[in-house]
């Protein structure tokens, strides 16, 4: 891996993590009225999905979006003016947290129906095979997403026909407080699973951001350049509450000791490590980056404190192509 | 030269796909021999493989499918051969393809198709003969569409694949094989306008698909017993043709209201209710409203006797709120084949 990309890699991880701590330090506030499902913890897939996609590339993502739609390239201050609820969110206060969207980036947008965009992601790379646009469809999902329907059907059609899919799947364990132990068999891995629907599968550690970006980067390429469909399962751990800004570790689903465990393999400060002693950055290359990050930040969350609400007749507007309906 | 229904939606699909590279059209056994009762018959051959295709047993992806393709610039068709096989896919239909356009502040809509076939009698039983619109209706974002005659189910079938929104488009199986003139080329039927079939001054009937057929039989049989009345075949349930429904309601001073969905939460129920909160004043007496009981179809011809609303229940209904007697008996025994098939032509085994 280039310096380039590693460093790129750390801000980014830097970036988001900065992000979701700050929501969560200013959540109590009561002015981001809406779900947030914060990905504090699981950085490092996202920051090397966003890493090997391009621009051009189309993605989709489910209720926990906010990492994926940064690393993708997402406007920073409408993420922020959406969870306000303000008009100049990137949609319009119409969707909040949940509902992510900048296509400017190729971000095609994230719903809060575990599994519901996996089809509309095959969906969008059916032109890209059709026309050979050399393009990709990426669709983040989580470790539920391999228990709906959906998701089996979504799999299956994108084998049949080839299509130009990368299935993105962060495994942190745990579907709101079901573990995974009441909702798969013992012993089963997820990429084992969907294996069977005949297309490359991949397991790895979801911590490790080099180690997600070079399989990725391997994928991806082998995606655009004809071979189907390929699924990736990384493992990682969801640090804070499964929606809200909270630990809860207090609640009793999961032990202390496995968060304890996680945590000491928390994936920001690792990358953070190995490249200060590989002298691929500093101390001061990190503040700096630190710094505009936190600029930034401020102005994403003034920015958003600032701008106005819609108005009320905005309610009733973008149901329909015409007013007619 | 006439035409049957299901030709005109094939001659429908096949304008479409020679219109726009963008239009595909799917479904289970679009591309087989019998080419869903006719209507995508070998359009693939036309269009090739990769623009009209079978697809898995797998509505839900499918349906999502179709909304990413429309996302990225497609015209998706999609057909159920029964609507019920459609429930499989109300999350994407109500989830996806009816909020994307709002829930992302407007930026993109879903201008997809899904064609879902309605039937009834012949054994069609519990699960191949729900009349749903009203589920679809209720779902803001999303449109239905009702075609009834052969020349409305070409035109209405490419308005709809050219509207910018999820239609849903229902085809009664009973209307398949009616026969009727159908214009020639690219014409597109805009949504949300309903047709005044019969005009007259004693009773407004609202209908939509099949039930305006039987609501014909109703009003010519009527007719000829003196009594005049507008009947509405709605063609959209929603956008619905509010103007056209209230300006007769306003002439006739009576409403009848008809539905092939089931009376509890049904369409003509919402008909009834708007025009009794908005317009009681022009009304001579109490709304009244025709639907399928509140029970499944059974399979039996024996269960079904009784269970459809036919021309003389109609015909009944209106001379009740005339409050006069009206002669039936010549109506039913105009028919001379079994009451659960649409005519002779019609031998199963679909």
């Amino acid at each position: 891996m280039n310096p380039e990309t590693s460093r790129r890699l750390l801000f980014d991880m830097l970036r988001i993590r900065s992000v979701e701590e700050t929501i969560a330090a200013r959540y109590g506030e009561q002015k981001m009225r809406c779900p947030t499902h914060l990905s504090v913890g699981q950085e490092a897939v996202a920051a090397a999905a966003g890493a090997v996609l391009r621009p051009t590339d189309l993605a989709v993502s489910g209720h926990r979006a906010h990492a994926h739609y940064l690393a993708k390239g997402g406007s920073l201050k409408a993420m922020i003016a959406e969870i306000y609820g303000k008009v100049t969110g990137c949609a319009r206060g119409k969707g909040g947290s949940m509902h992510l969207i900048d296509e400017s980036v190729g971000f095609m947008g994230s719903t809060a129906i575990v599994g519901g965009t996996v089809p509309v992601g095959i969906g969008l790379s059916y032109p890209m095979k059709l026309n050979a646009t050399g393009q990709i469809a990426c669709v983040f999902l989580g470790d539920a997403v391999p228990e709906t329907g959906v998701f089996f059907e979504s799999v299956n059609f994108a084998v049949v026909k080839q299509l130009p899919v990368l299935f993105l799947c962060e495994n942190n364990g745990y579907s709101v407080y079901s573990p995974l132990s009441v909702r798969q068999p013992p012993g089963r891995k997820l990429s084992e699973l969907v294996a069977g629907f005949g297309l490359t599968t991949h397991h790895g550690d979801g911590n490790d951001a080099r180690a997600v970006y070079a399989a990725l980067s391997e994928g991806v390429a082998a995606i655009r350049s004809g071979e189907g469909p390929r699924f990736y399962e990384f493992e990682t751990y969801r640090w804070r509450e499964h929606c809200g800004p909270n630990y809860d570790n207090e609640i009793g689903y999961r032990s202390v000791a496995e968060f304890e465990a996680w945590k000491l393999r928390d994936p920001v400060p690792a990358l953070q490590r190995a490249l200060i002693t590989e002298a691929i950055v500093t101390d001061a290359d990190v503040a700096d980056m630190q710094a505009e990050i936190d600029a930034e930040i401020e102005e994403a969350f003034a920015f958003a404190k600032s701008s106005p609400f819609p108005p009320p007749e905005d309610a009733f507007t973008d149901v329909y192509a015409s007013t007619a309906g | 030269m006439a035409t049957s229904f299901a030709a005109a939606i094939r001659d429908g699909l096949a304008t479409a796909l020679a219109a726009d590279p963008n239009v595909i059209c799917f479904g289970l056994g679009t591309d087989d021999p019998k080419g869903v009762f006719g209507t995508t018959l070998d359009l693939h051959k036309e269009f090739g493989s990769d623009r009209v295709f079978d697809m898995p047993t797998s509505e839900a992806a499918m349906t999502g499918f179709a909304i990413g393709a429309a996302l990225n610039g497609m015209r998706p068709v999609m057909t159920h051969q029964r609507l019920d096989f459609a429930l499989l896919s109300i999350d994407q239909l109500v989830n996806n393809a009816a909020k994307w356009r709002f829930m992302f502040g407007g930026k993109r809509g879903v201008p997809i198709t899904i064609r879902m076939i309605i039937g009834r009698g012949w054994g069609q039983g519990p699960t191949h003969s729900q009349s749903l619109q009203s589920w679809f209706a209720h779902i803001p974002g999303l449109k239905v569409v009702m075609p009834t005659t052969a020349e409305d189910a070409k035109g209405l079938l490419l308005g709809s694949i050219f509207d910018d929104d999820p239609v849903i488009f229902l085809e009664h199986r009973w209307l398949h094989n009616m026969q009727g003139e159908v214009p020639t080329g690219d014409v597109r039927t805009p949504l949300g306008k309903a047709r005044v079939v019969r005009q007259g001054d004693a009773v407004t009937i609202v209908a939509m698909s099949y039930m305006t057929v039987e609501a014909l039989h109703a009003v010519d049989h009527l007719a000829a017993q003196g009594i005049a009345c507008d009947l509405i075949d709605l063609r959209s349930i929603r956008p619905l043709d509010w103007p056209t429904v209230i300006a007769s309601v306003q002439k006739t001073g009576r409403l009848l209201a008809l539905d092939s969905g089931h009376l509890t939460g049904g369409v003509a129920g919402e008909i009834v209710a708007r025009i009794a909160t908005d317009h009681f004043a022009s009304l001579k007496c109490a709304p009244q409203r025709l639907a399928a009981p509140d029970v499944p179809e059974a399979t039996s011809p024996a269960l079904t006797k009784t269970y459809h609303v036919r021309a003389e229940h109609i015909a009944e209904a209106v001379g009740d709120m005339l409050g006069r007697e009206v002669e039936t008996a010549s109506l039913i025994a105009q028919r001379s084949f079994p009451h659960d098939v649409p005519g002779t032509w019609f031998s199963g085994p679909f």
